[in-house]
């Protein structure tokens, strides 16, 4: 932790009975933009690996594949775009002595964000609308600005999530924020390197699951040519890649996690005393003594936080109860996490497996039913393993400086607020599910 | 020009760019609601539609960046800003959404009732996100967002008189933008009658828009003296009077069919009016906070500067392909054939193509790059070894997804 004391905030502190409404709609809009950074990080590379195989080879198929993902690619960022908005707009509206305090730690990240962003949209538009109007290998070319762009916005945001977990760049002189360092808070920040490979991972995952599902659900339905298997292939190959690569990744957030935050870490398990050989419970519930109903692994968490089975491992008691995060909404998510990460690893290895004998896909239906339900859980353990870094930092906004409370607005219409925009987003939801149905059953060689 | 003042420069760029091009966006959707529903009026929505389709997303972002750069070089008037003015911007953040939802929901309706439906949700909310934006502006202009934690009115802090003056102007000179480009995008597809009714638009907008700003006036000076009072002397009037002349030239512009430079001139007097706003608060930002005392720290404000720079760099050049590409026609959906490349072939053709089994040798190198990275991953204690552990399973990735997914080598019949 970078400061033993929180800071003084820049605004008196108010009164907000809504608290957690207003928490509740900063979440709900997240979980609905995530899924989406996952199609801008992720997907990009898909099409252009497919472009790429058509120029390679000079097989239309590929042409044709490429083409008609770059329009689902297009809609997708629209509303990535949208969605990102309002999270922006959220960040004033909902937390502005949390911005009024630190904006000018860690704002620049977002600044540098929007160039990002900026030049996503601008190529975007040229790669998506330009199709047979420039030379192949150009229009190739104007593809990979929307590839990397999705990748450095991402990282960006991720820097202020890293920061908001581990801040640092800056000294507190009586309370106050003084000598703010914005490079090396940002980027000089030891917790932002395994938060940002655990999500690329994981928008692998939740995209290519997700697309490979598509395709999964046609088969089972008798679509089954040679365009339907690459399109399944390509997606399949890169998420059956990174689901177990992930549980590795995993383990070492799990340890940065238990050095730099180890009340977290207790709330994973819902550890509520510090214990030498602490054990692991699945599933089960947390009573505020311990874990009950769960099947317990002995040392298992030990073993994970430290790699020694002996190790010691903090308990939710190093801290006052007003200082721990609640323990059953973080344990919850993080064993969905685990879980649902686990089941798609498993499935990933068994795919590689088979391909590694046969060199094909497999033909059995069950196969292809589980590769429906994989997009589902990778969704599941994206917003659980989200819900887990931001509920277990709570009560904190920028661990150990800030506390949520102190951050919150003083404005009322929370309640209204979080009405309206789920709504919005319920009908959003129905259009985006209407619109790439739309889109996936057009005729193969669709107009330009 | 003080080091505190300039982030400020950059927002007022960015502001004036996004009244120009995102207001045109906007303008173009208010039109599509008052198209009606004949023969006539589908051709004005689908126009409108095609036209704007490439650099609308672009156009947005400026508004982003308005945004970040005020939080992150002046924390406390963001702050202030967006918890007194929730209401406002919150309006005008579900304008945004549903305006982004339904622009990509119209490729996929065919149905010209779905279409319609579409077409309304999208042109109310073109004037809902304008107006929530100006009537926000109008706040801060007069007065309303004192320095803190939601201290303002949450509702009379963007519905009073100055605030909806401005709403107003601004959905009609993002008409009047929208309708000049319209007809100057007409002329260049060859549509002669679509330019006459966009020509007739922009007139009309743009007299409606003039006698808005003039009627204005008199508001500012009863509900924003100190506005006033800046915009009333020195080089506030003369923004003021390089606005109202600007604005007269374009309209001139119009009703002699110079559409190109008419936007021009439309975008001067839109520079003009952002810069005589500012011009007339200075130095305060908002009630008791002038610039400086709302502006983050020397390395803040340098690392903004710094970053802003880095960001034209790659921003600039990206532009100007886009809107070259765009005013060429590059990008147009309209009929034209597409040139040079021949259409590929249908994919049933090809189906029976066996590919022929020549791939690189991956799987090796690809699970001795999975298993020496896992180890050293797992055992590592952060530093080099780590890193190098991470770069070996992306490698792994790389490879077995070359080694899975990869076609055969250049087919016989490449083109």
């Amino acid at each position: 932790m970078t400061a033993a004391a929180p800071a003084v905030p820049a605004f008196p502190p108010v009164d907000q009975a809504y608290l957690f409404q207003a928490r509740q709609l900063q979440a709900l809009s997240f979980i609905v933009h995530i899924p989406l950074v996952c199609f801008a990080i992720a997907f990009p590379t898909l099409v252009l690996f497919a472009e790429w195989a058509s120029l390679r080879t000079g097989d239309p198929l590929y042409r044709t594949l490429a083409r008609r993902w770059s329009k689902v690619l297009l809609v997708l960022f629209a509303v990535g775009a949208v969605t990102g908005t309002i999270l922006s707009f959220e960040l004033g509206m909902l937390w502005p002595n949390f911005m009024a305090t630190f904006g000018s730690v860690f704002g620049l990240a977002f600044a540098l964000e929007g160039f990002a962003f900026f030049a996503e949209a601008i190529f975007i538009a040229i790669y998506v609308y330009s199709w047979d109007r420039i030379p192949p290998r150009l229009h190739l070319l104007a593809g990979i600005p929307v590839a990397a762009a999705g990748v450095v916005g991402s990282t960006m945001v991720i820097a202020v999530n890293a920061w908001m977990n581990h801040p640092g760049g800056f000294e507190l002189r009586a309370g106050h924020v003084v000598d703010v360092r914005p490079w090396s808070a940002l980027f000089g920040n030891s917790y932002l390197w395994h938060e940002v490979v655990h999500m690329y991972l994981a928008a692998y995952m939740v995209a290519g699951f997700a697309v490979a599902g598509v395709y999964a659900w046609g088969r089972l339905r008798g679509r089954w040519g040679r365009y339907e298997r690459t399109a399944l292939l390509i997606p399949l190959a890169a998420a059956a890649l990174a689901a177990p690569v992930q549980v590795v990744v995993g383990d070492w957030a799990g340890r940065v996690v238990a050095h730099d935050q180890p009340v977290k870490l207790a709330a994973f398990e819902g550890l509520a005393r510090t214990t030498r050989g602490a054990p692991i419970h699945v599933l089960g519930w947390y009573d505020g003594e311990g874990v009950e109903y769960g099947i317990r692994i002995p040392r298992l968490l030990s073993l994970l936080a430290h790699h020694d089975p002996n190790a010691t491992v903090t308990g939710l008691d190093a801290v006052p109860p007003a200082d721990r995060p609640p323990v059953n909404v973080t344990r919850v998510s993080f064993q969905t996490m685990v879980g649902c990460g686990t089941l798609l690893a498993l499935f990933g290895l068994g795919f590689l497996a088979y391909w590694l004998r046969r060199r094909r896909l497999p033909e059995s239906r069950w196969f292809y039913r589980g590769l429906l339900v994989t997009g589902p859980l990778a969704f599941a353990a994206l917003v659980g393993g989200w819900v887990t870094t931001e509920v277990g930092r709570q009560p904190w906004i920028a661990y150990g400086v800030m506390r949520t409370s102190q951050a919150v607005t003083g404005a009322g219409g929370i309640p209204v607020g979080y009405t309206v925009l789920a709504l919005v987003y319920l009908g959003l939801a129905v259009a985006v599910v209407w619109i790439v149905r739309r889109l996936a059953r057009a005729p193969l060689e669709a107009p330009a | 020009m003080t080091l505190s003042e300039a982030p400020l420069i950059l927002i007022l760029l960015g502001l004036g760019a996004f009244a120009v091009l995102g207001g045109a966006d906007f303008g173009a959707g208010f039109w599509q609601l008052l198209s009606g529903g004949s023969d006539d009026g589908r051709a004005l929505r689908d126009h409108a539609h095609r036209a704007m389709g490439p650099v609308w997303e672009a156009n947005n972002v400026w508004l982003i960046f308005v945004l970040v750069v005020c939080w992150t070089a002046y924390p406390t008037a963001f702050a202030s800003i967006f918890s007194t003015l929730a209401a406002a911007l919150f309006l005008a953040a579900i304008g945004l959404i549903l305006r982004g939802t339904t622009y990509v929901l119209r490729s996929g309706a065919e149905r010209s009732r779905t279409r319609r439906g579409i077409d309304l949700a999208f042109a109310t909310s073109s004037i809902l996100t304008p107006f929530a934006l100006g009537a926000a502006v109008g706040g801060i202009a007069s007065g309303r967002v004192p320095v803190g934690n939601a201290q303002g009115d949450l509702v009379t802090s963007w519905l009073n008189p100055t605030s909806i003056a401005i709403g107003v102007i601004a959905v009609a000179s993002g008409a009047y933008l929208a309708a000049v480009y319209l007809a100057g995008d007409a002329v260049r597809i060859g549509s002669p009658g679509l330019a006459r009714a966009f020509r007739a638009r922009a007139l009309g907008a743009g007299l409606v828009a003039g006698a808005a700003a003039f009627a204005a006036l008199p508001v500012l000076r009863w509900d924003a003296r100190p506005v006033w009072d800046g915009l009333t002397s020195g080089w506030g009037l003369v923004a003021l009077a390089a606005s109202a002349v600007a604005g007269v030239v374009a309209l001139a512009l119009v009703a002699r069919s110079r559409f190109e430079a008419s936007r021009v001139s439309a975008a001067l007097a839109v520079a003009c009016v952002v810069a005589g706003w500012a011009i007339a608060q200075r130095p305060e930002l908002l009630p008791g906070l002038t610039v400086d005392e709302a502006a983050a720290g020397r390395s803040t404000l340098i690392a903004v500067l710094v970053g802003t720079a880095i960001g034209a760099l790659v921003l600039v050049p990206s532009l100007a392909l886009l809107f070259g590409l765009f005013l060429h026609g590059t990008l147009d959906e309209h009929g034209t054939q597409p040139s040079a490349v021949p259409r590929p072939a249908p994919t049933q053709a090809a189906e029976a193509a066996p590919a022929p089994q020549r791939r690189p040798p991956l799987v090796a190198p690809a699970l001795a790059c999975l298993v020496v990275g896992t180890a050293l991953t797992l055992l590592a204690d952060g530093g080099w070894a780590l890193a190098l552990g991470l770069v070996l399973l992306f490698a792994f990735i790389v490879l077995a997804f070359g080694a899975i997914a990869l076609p055969a080598g250049p087919a016989s019949s490449r083109s």
